[in-house]
């Protein structure tokens, strides 16, 4: 009963307009979603879906377009993504997914913002200070793009809470801060059968790369994980604010694109950088 | 006849980067270990080691020309 009637609403109240480069679209705005989500008691993001189904874009993603399809759009709002660690990598990460538009999105961290997050964390400011980073984020979100639906977990990820955390996300992004919460991670994504993006940040320089449930996974960063020490070079070096937004665009980049079942990924490689001599290497992990 | 080798190392290794890393020479027959004694780079920091944008371990021997590259180990996020 509602389909037809949705259709309908999308096909009149959407309008032509034009791309920069001249090729035309249909447009809907985000005040006619959020009038058709109540008059037809949907989500915003299927309110969103439906407009996609029929080629029409909702206004706020035609810069997204035509790098993705309205198909690859459609199929992102239905994707779930567990964001673990909400600080430095993970708020810029869950930012960036919500812009793209990327469906539901769990965040997940135990921690409160602190002021020696406020160099680099996309959500602390003077006013978040002390309060929960997931909730924090979570509502900064709803501001951004209120059609994603967001889990804030405000707890740390386990090896006994991992899977019931990780839920039915498609994948996992690993921005945490330590070994032994990146491995409890590598757990639950394997326990889950999910790939996993990781990257960790050090002053200028940064690692990141994409594991999948069978890879040998953090052992081949990090060695014998028995031995390896909780924390790395970030405890002399301190982390920069470019280096880890450019570890979250590539953490977001690589997530999309395993969301979009797109070929070229780090899978197997691990991308390096050092800023301070502007040296980027991606290195085969295992020959 | 000494062989020469590309020698780049990251974050915190920073520091024990060498005169002429760019052409650092050594003797056939080095090892990465070899390399890392050398410089007094601490074992526990030299995790990740490649040579020509491939992993590889710490026994493998050196040619000359090669790339060899050491990160320590990082964690922030």
């Amino acid at each position: 009963m509602a389909g037809p009637h949705i259709r309908d609403q999308l096909t009149l109240r959407s309008v032509e307009r034009q791309r920069p480069d001249g090729s035309a679209y249909r447009s809907l705005s985000l005040a006619v979603v959020q009038q058709l989500a109540r008059d037809f008691d949907q989500s915003l993001r299927r309110v969103e879906q439906s407009a996609l189904e029929m080629a029409i874009i909702p206004e706020r993603y035609i810069r997204n377009v035509a790098t993705l399809s309205p198909e690859d759009q459609h199929r992102l709002l239905d994707c779930s993504v567990c964001v673990v660690g909400v600080g430095g990598l993970g708020g810029s990460v869950a930012e960036m997914l919500a812009r793209i538009g990327v469906g539901r999105l769990r965040l997940v961290d135990g921690d409160r913002f602190e002021e020696s997050n406020l160099n680099r964390q996309r959500f602390a400011d003077t006013a978040s200070l002390d309060k929960p980073k997931a909730q924090i984020a979570r509502e900064a979100i709803a501001a951004i793009n209120p059609a994603v639906e967001v889990t804030a977990l405000t707890e740390y990820l386990t090896t006994d809470n991992g899977p019931a955390i990780i839920g039915d996300a498609d994948i996992a992004i690993d921005c945490l801060d330590s070994l032994p919460a990146r491995l409890s991670l590598q757990t639950a994504c394997r326990h889950k059968q999910i790939p996993m993006v990781s990257a960790a940040v050090a002053g200028m320089s940064g690692q990141i790369t994409v594991f999948y449930p069978e890879d040998e996974g953090l052992a081949a960063l990090y060695g014998d994980l028995s031995a390896a020490a909780d924390r790395g070079a970030e405890t002399t070096l301190g982390n920069l604010p470019f280096a880890v937004t450019m570890l979250a665009s590539l953490e977001c980049s690589e997530a999309v694109k395993i969301l979009l079942g797109r070929q070229q990924t780090l899978h197997g490689h691990l991308l390096i950088f050092d800023l301070t001599d502007l040296t980027f290497d991606i290195v085969q992990l295992a020959e | 006849m000494s062989h020469h080798i590309t020698l780049k190392l990251f974050a915190t290794l920073r520091s024990y980067i060498p005169p002429q890393a760019d052409h650092f020479a050594i003797a056939p027959g080095t090892t990465v270990a070899d390399v890392i004694r050398d410089l007094n780079i601490p074992e526990k920091d030299a995790k990740l080691i490649f040579i020509n944008s491939v992993r590889k371990d710490r026994d493998t021997l050196l040619q000359d020309g090669d790339r060899l590259g050491i990160f320590p180990p990082v964690g922030g996020g």
